[in-house]
């Protein structure tokens, strides 16, 4: 950690310092809206980072991330409600989960050679196939949903999760910080070189001796991982959970959007993505409820006009160009 | 008589799946060219269905007569986003263009949502509860109707493909694309001709789903993972693959539902799918890149 922070320069320390002193002062300010915003913005700073880290480093399409969200989600809170396995024992498990399912997908798809949109669709595939599965578990409550109960003795149980806002803000900005030196440590490692490798030219990779099926199952076991403890974070942070909505195909997109519109294969893509995402689509709702505008869908419409905006003007993300502006630019691989 | 029962189901999954592969048709078509993924197919096909069903609400025009001029009006819109939006695209990574057709995907469900409401349109056709019996079979009017009008479409389509001179050129962009441009076609018109086709399948298929099923906005998430399902089954670029993988899984969806819940019917074609890119990536009718 020091010989990233010393790797910096002057202005990169500079405004990674700023930025990250706001951030932990925050709450003495903010209101309890702006309070959940941020927090949410944490949350999608840290699960883009999961897949940035798939996707951006070891150049492996996934568009069903939601299916890690949800295993984590589902496997903490059933651990929780019925067994009383507290979250913090109960991530654990839940990684572990995640990350085998993470595993069996990847060694399917590295193995049989699926790659590219076959891939895309073979992780889509699995996560709808899950999502229907929950729907007709009984166990978790199947399509009615698994609510976590409210217990007003447990609210101080931080290490249970049990809280308020203040509680899920710093546990997400954790969250969000660690995912964050994770992937600049990894990325200055040896198998983060061997990802850019085998993202870049994988028979050349291949070529140097570079054993790629295992650099790439090494990425998404991490990122299934990292991302299933995002999944225990949403279960309690909104102690209710449905498969139609945790599983679904737009929570993998959700998950994605940011790290693209920040920049792929960016340290802080991510984290910029998920500051220009969330705030944007909370101003579409202020705005369009000032204008007296309460048609279903406006917001949305305008939300995908952006987005297509946005990838239209800055294909490689906004993040390289702003750091740029910033003359905080450095090209790492 | 319990065997009677089964042909009925597999019959009518028949029928369902040939509508369902010509609306795959589109999406095969359009990638086996252009080399795009249209995640914003199932949105395209429900905005048929909304305009068939309008058609059908104001001036009384059958769906079946109506898929002629929607598909047409779907052609030239198919052309003018390839030329306007996605030709820029092409040559971009997948991801990038990914984005683009899902923000395509999120304005045409929306907008939908803010015209028609979530609520799902039946069109109520006055021969909707007709049917056939043959022998043993009783089999819906609509369906055959749908099922033979989707036929017809993709014979068209297979001819167009073979014998005109632009579908051949299309074929030869397909084929070889740095050949197909040394020898002086116009790749980027092509392609924008390309999408226009497969827009034009999806807005017949579209119009014929309204005679089977209710018009909804949340379907179009649902159809875009649908067409894939099929279209990789069958085979990505193999035309004949799309409405096998169609039929295939229309009688799967069919026997799933009949046999076990309907709710969990499209569990078996994720699965089918998974079974399918791991033994046989190239699909069921394609061949080995």
């Amino acid at each position: 950690m020091t010989r990233l922070w010393l790797g910096m320069s002057e202005r990169q320390r500079a405004l990674v310092g700023i930025v990250f002193v706001l951030l932990v002062f925050a709450p003495l300010v903010a209101d309890r809206y702006l309070i959940s915003v941020l927090t949410l913005i944490l949350y999608f700073a840290y699960v883009g980072q999961a897949w940035n880290l798939m996707m951006g480093y070891a150049g492996q399409l996934s568009l069903g991330h939601a299916l890690y969200v949800g295993l984590g989600a589902y496997v903490a809170a059933l651990l929780w409600v019925d067994f009383g396995v507290g979250p913090w024992l109960g991530v654990f498990v839940a990684v572990l989960v995640a990350a085998s399912f993470g595993a069996f997908i990847g060694w399917l798809g590295f193995r049989f050679g699926v790659e590219g949109v076959y891939f895309a669709l073979l992780t889509i595939a699995f996560a709808e196939f899950t999502r229907i599965a929950f729907d007709h578990l009984g166990f978790a409550g199947g399509s009615g949903g698994l609510f976590i109960p409210y217990q007003e003795q447990r609210l101080g149980e931080w290490w249970n999760l049990r809280g308020g806002q203040i509680l899920f803000y710093y546990v997400a900005l954790l969250l969000a910080v660690s995912a964050v030196l994770l992937v600049a440590r990894l990325t200055r490692s040896r198998l983060g070189y061997y990802w850019v490798a085998v993202r870049e030219d994988e028979a050349a990779a291949r070529a140097l001796g570079i054993n790629a099926f295992r650099a790439k199952m090494t990425a998404v076991i991490i990122s299934s991982g990292m991302t299933a403890v995002g999944g225990v974070f949403y279960a309690f942070y909104y102690n209710n959970l449905f498969p139609a909505q945790i599983f679904d195909i737009s929570r993998s997109i959700e998950i994605i959007l940011a790290p693209i519109v920040g920049g792929l294969g960016t340290v802080f893509g991510p984290v910029v993505g998920a500051f220009i995402l969330t705030p944007l689509g909370e101003s579409l709702i202020t705005l369009t409820e000032k204008l007296g505008i309460n048609v279903p869908g406006v917001k949305a419409v305008f939300y995908g006009a952006i987005l297509m905006l946005i990838i239209f003007l800055r294909p490689s993300g906004v993040w390289p160009w702003l750091a740029r502006i910033l003359g905080v630019w450095e090209r790492r691989p | 008589m319990m065997w009677s029962i089964y042909l009925n189901v597999v019959v009518q999954g028949v029928l369902t799946g040939l509508v369902y592969g010509l609306m795959a048709l589109g999406l095969s078509v359009i990638f086996g060219v252009v080399r795009v993924v249209n995640f914003a197919h199932g949105e395209f096909a429900v905005v048929a269905m909304y305009a068939a069903f309008v058609l059908f609400k104001t001036a009384g025009l059958d769906p079946l007569l109506s898929l002629l001029p929607i598909a047409a009006i779907f052609f030239i819109g198919g052309f003018l986003l390839q030329t306007v939006l996605i030709n820029a695209f092409i040559g971009r990574p997948e991801h990038d263009q990914f984005i683009l057709l899902v923000g395509v995907a999120i304005i045409i469900v929306n907008v939908l949502l803010m015209t028609f409401g979530p609520d799902a349109q039946p069109t109520n056709l006055s021969y909707a509860f007709d049917s056939y019996s043959i022998g043993p079979l009783f089999v819906d009017k609509v369906r055959i109707y749908s099922a033979v009008a989707a036929l017809a479409i993709a014979s068209g389509l297979f001819a167009f493909f073979r014998y005109t001179r632009v579908g051949i050129a299309i074929r030869a962009c397909a084929d070889n694309l740095v050949g197909a441009a040394v020898v002086g076609l116009n790749v980027k018109r092509l392609y924008a001709v390309t999408f226009g086709l497969g827009l034009a399948c999806v807005g017949a298929a579209g119009a014929l789903m309204v005679t089977i099923a209710d018009a909804t906005p949340s379907l179009g998430p649902a159809y875009t993972l649908l067409a894939f399902v099929i279209v990789i089954v069958g085979g990505l670029g193999s035309m004949t693959g799309a409405l096998v993988g169609g039929v295939l899984i229309g009688v799967s969806e069919a026997l799933a539902g009949f046999l076990i819940e309907p709710s969990m019917k499209s569990m078996f074609s994720f699965a089918l799918l998974i079974a399918v890119l791991v033994l046989r990536p190239q699909g069921l009718m394609g061949r080995r890149a």
